[in-house]
């Protein structure tokens, strides 16, 4: 019975994580990014597990202030702990079928799972598909974003840069 | 007190604080110069780029800061902002100013020093990564796997300004020959452990320097074959910042780094 409750409130945690957007991102959660490594809950405490995409993202305090007041919101939560780890590393697989999604709504190109031999990798253009793009700048606005040009529809676009550990 | 830190006897500790703080250090100057470079990059595109290494970049730094701070050296900020000159173990490499000039004022920085500097200093960490990544220190292999990520990106963009730059005008030709003249002159102590490279040679936390300094050269010599160069010859350092000798040009950028925070260590800036 016991572990019962403590499953369904574990669950009841990764549910409201998943209204803790990127806070540039608000098309995608926390948990869309593949950036939730655990969550426990014991009694009233609970702790919350995330991956850093980019160790230098300045982002991160944002993040954990957010996770902490999402989850405080939680009948039975009395004390939440957020703490950011780096072993597993992050790394751009992580991002579900549903994040892709909420990226391309949002204009950003989901992160490519394939890299060529040479390191360089391709996206399509998030607005219309078009494969005929070019990259403009690897490093975007963010850490983790470049900055890319779609010949066809003639629009600018960010793509969510490949992470992987064979880099 | 983790597991990992009750296992290490007074002198492995010693070993993995000396090579932390080596790290932590030269990320953190070779950071600062490159923020020197916000707005002023050669074009709108390389202020974005560059700000993003210089970022990321500050990101490993406080990575290694707090690991030290997680071994009980003190918090990982003050590490970063209040140690004098004479306790800093960074390369000299790391600590040279962009150029003349003042930031606030008239900078004339030089752009050709900065890309063969920031060049031929991550193609060294790369070296360094590639080697903590089997580091008998667990967190080093963690951090290093992490960081690897990132420093693929930042290897990718110097190399391309270093091959443009030399393949370009005699003018630009002429600034990199003499850039790389600087930036050797400085690099030797990159490669060095100072005092305590026995102990960390001995524990295993990473591979020795001359490992280092020759997969440092190896991962040059393409492109230096490609551009028709000499690879560089590592000199001796006149200065090892391992040791804590330093140039003034490392008093004046600590003073300028640490002015807001030195306000209110207190504050969460
Ligand atoms: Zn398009």
């Amino acid at each position: 019975m016991v572990a019962l409750i403590k499953n369904s409130q574990n669950l009841e945690v990764w549910k409201v994580l998943e209204s803790v957007k990127d806070p540039e991102i608000d098309t995608v959660s926390i948990v869309d990014l593949g950036m939730v490594e655990k969550v426990e809950v014991e009694a009233e405490q609970i702790k919350v597990t995330l991956l850093p995409t980019f160790l230098g993202c300045p982002a991160l305090e944002i993040i954990r202030t957010n996770t902490k007041n999402a989850v405080m919101g939680l009948s039975f939560a009395k004390n939440v702990e957020v703490e950011f780890i780096f072993s597993p590393p992050w790394t751009s697989d992580r991002v579900t079928e549903n994040g892709k999604k909420g990226l391309k709504e949002f204009g950003i190109a989901a992160p490519p799972r394939h890299l060529e031999e040479d390191g360089s990798w391709h996206v399509d253009c998030p607005y219309c598909d078009s494969t005929y793009v070019t990259m403009e700048n690897i490093f975007g606005p963010t850490a983790c974003r470049s900055i890319l040009y779609c010949k066809s529809c003639k629009t600018p676009f960010e793509a969510m840069k490949p992470v992987s550990t064979i880099m | 007190m983790s597991n990992v830190e009750k296992m290490m006897s007074t002198e492995e500790k010693k070993a993995v604080e000396t090579l932390l703080f080596q790290l932590a250090d030269d990320d953190f100057l070779f950071s600062y110069c490159g923020s020197e470079w916000l707005g002023l990059a050669p074009h709108i595109e390389e202020d974005v780029a560059s700000s993003s290494i210089t970022q990321d970049s500050m990101g490993h730094a406080a990575m290694y800061y707090k690991l030290l701070e997680d071994l009980g050296l003190g918090k990982a900020d003050d590490l970063a902002h209040l140690r004098p000159a004479e306790e800093r173990k960074n390369s000299v490499l790391t600590e040279r100013i962009n150029g003349d000039g003042y930031y606030m004022d008239t900078p004339q920085y030089d752009w050709a020093y900065t890309v063969v500097r920031s060049y031929f200093y991550t193609q060294a960490k790369r070296a360094k990564i590639n080697s903590l990544k089997e580091s008998t220190f667990e967190p080093l292999r963690e951090v290093a796997v992490k960081a690897s990520m990132e420093l693929y990106y930042h290897v990718m963009h110097w190399k391309l300004w270093f091959e443009q730059l030399l393949s370009s005008t005699e003018e630009a030709k002429a600034k990199m020959i003499s850039a790389i003249e600087l930036v050797v002159a400085d690099i030797g102590d990159l490669f060095s452990y100072g005092e305590q490279k026995e102990l960390i040679e001995r524990f295993g936390l990473i591979d020795s320097e001359e490992k280092i300094q020759n997969a440092w050269l190896e991962a040059l010599r393409p492109t230096f074959e490609k551009l028709k160069l000499d690879l560089p010859i590592v000199p001796e350092p006149k200065l090892n910042g391992r040791n804590g000798q330093h140039t003034d040009e490392l008093q004046a950028a600590i003073d300028t780094l640490s002015e807001v925070y030195r306000l209110d260590t207190a504050t969460n800036w």
